[in-house]
């Protein structure tokens, strides 16, 4: 059995490259070219409805909860309020870092700066991160973004359920830049002449938080830290529960996001709040995609994917059982039948890396 | 500096790119909004991700795999993960040709 050693700086990130696994080239399934480029076009109109929504729900749930505050009647507002700041913010963060969110440039920045401070996510490092992401999908050493490692990391899954873990490392490694450094995980993957912007944005949320803990204070209550710091935990349910379906369970150290990435059907407000990501094998394969057509992309592949998960219920009854083998023997995985429309996997290529297949 | 024979003018479409290859080395070549045709170095500058499945909108470039994006006109990197120009190459038409200047 193999142990796993998810360090960007240790002997899997080394070993990664030296096997060529590092910024390999990936399957792709085939589109014609006049396909994929109506697939990528950007448009402004759907991100500016979505995002015109989103905020007024915040502005709305959040003034219904101050207005009731502090009697228990406040607290369904503050749980949607949660949900939106905490989680929705989660998939504009993700879909801004790509920029296909908006046609409009300044419009993806504005939108990914706002969101990236809600997740507590500072907008250059987690750039540069989910670029490797990218690259290295699910590749151990190489991939900072890897959820559910083998054996799971149960206990930090569930704490982040309420943002335990990923707000702490959000907040403290915001105070760790703020001092002027950067962490050598960090300086891994941004490059130096970025790493200044890393600082400055520090810096600047400090000022956001103290200034909000300051009115707190100066008020008497909590109530400012419900609406700014708080939520990234009362609110990250939905986000932990939609983002562990990614790539939980799956292999490891592919090159071919079938393998190691999930399509999940899920319910039109979920869908909204993920912002489409349920669509993951279509957005990894062809990550210019914007998310809202997203569904289209998945049309016009589905023949070469494993067959998508029919609901959230289905897809945890698939990975639990995986997760709990892993605690016993970390080496097992679910590989997907393809259907017969589809090219095969390549055996040959991935068969070192593949382990055992859960039955 | 020697004019190489790339394509035929209609083999791109307007604001689309294709791939050309010559003597071990790769280049993408666009044809603009304009009609006018301009030529690159292949690879992204970010990771060597070569740039034909990316998408022309206007006069940019847009990697197909991190989304970095670059003036195809003059090189000039716009938006991270790339954060270095790419190279460009002088283009000329004639008689329903593209040449590039390697």
């Amino acid at each position: 059995m193999a142990t796993r050693d998810y360090s960007l700086l240790g002997p899997n990130a080394r070993q990664a490259v030296d096997t060529g696994l590092a910024a390999a080239e990936w399957y792709h399934t085939d589109i014609p070219r006049a396909r994929m480029k109506d697939l990528m076009k950007r448009t402004d109109q759907p991100a500016i409805r979505d995002t015109a929504i989103l905020f007024a729900c915040m502005a709305l749930f959040a003034g219904i909860g101050i207005a009731l505050w502090p009697s228990w009647w406040s607290a369904p507002f503050w749980l949607a309020y949660g949900m939106l700041y905490g989680s929705a913010m989660d998939s504009r963060w993700h879909e801004c870092s790509h920029g296909t969110a908006f046609k409009t440039r300044p419009y993806n920045d504005w939108l990914y700066q706002v969101a990236s401070f809600c997740m507590v996510r500072n907008p250059v490092s987690w750039r540069w991160s989910h670029a490797r992401h990218h690259t290295d999908t699910i590749i151990v050493g190489r991939d900072p973004e890897i959820v559910a490692m083998r054996p799971p990391a149960l206990f930090r899954i569930v704490m982040n359920v309420f943002g335990i873990f990923d707000a702490w490392h959000g907040w403290t490694r915001m105070l760790y830049n703020a001092s002027g450094r950067i962490h050598p995980e960090e300086a891994a993957y941004i490059p130096e002449q970025e790493q200044p912007k890393v600082i400055r944005v520090a810096r600047i949320w400090v000022a956001i938080y103290a200034a909000t803990i300051a009115l707190a204070l100066a008020l008497g209550s909590m109530l400012p830290l419900m609406v700014i710091g708080l939520p990234r935990l009362y609110g990250a349910w939905h986000h932990v529960l939609t983002g562990l379906m990614q790539h939980a369970g799956l292999a490891e150290n592919v090159t071919d996001h079938r393998l190691n990435s999930r399509t999940v059907y899920i319910n039109p407000i979920s869908r909204f709040i993920y912002w489409n990501m349920n669509y993951h094998v279509e957005h990894h394969m062809f990550p210019m995609v914007p998310y809202h057509r997203l569904p289209d992309l998945h049309d016009a592949i589905k023949h070469d994917l494993p067959p998508a998960n029919t609901s959230m219920w289905e897809a945890y009854a698939e990975i639990i059982p995986v997760l709990r083998r892993q605690l016993a023997y970390e080496d097992v995985f679910l590989k997907r039948d393809l259907p017969a429309t589809a090219k095969p996997y390549r055996e040959d290529f991935h068969s070192a890396a593949l382990g055992t297949a859960a039955e | 500096m020697p004019w190489i024979d790339a394509c035929a003018t209609d083999d791109i479409d307007q604001e689309d790119l294709i791939r050309f290859d010559h003597d071990g080395r790769t280049f993408a070549i666009y044809h603009s909004p304009d009609g006018t045709f301009f030529c690159t170095d292949g690879l992204c500058t970010h990771e060597q991700v070569h740039l034909e499945d990316g998408l022309v909108m206007d006069y940019e470039i847009e990697c197909p795999k991190h989304n970095a994006t670059f003036d195809y006109r003059t090189g000039e990197a716009k938006r991270a993960p790339a954060c270095v120009n790419l190279n460009t190459y002088e283009t000329k038409v004639e008689g329903g040709r593209v040449f590039i200047a390697v």
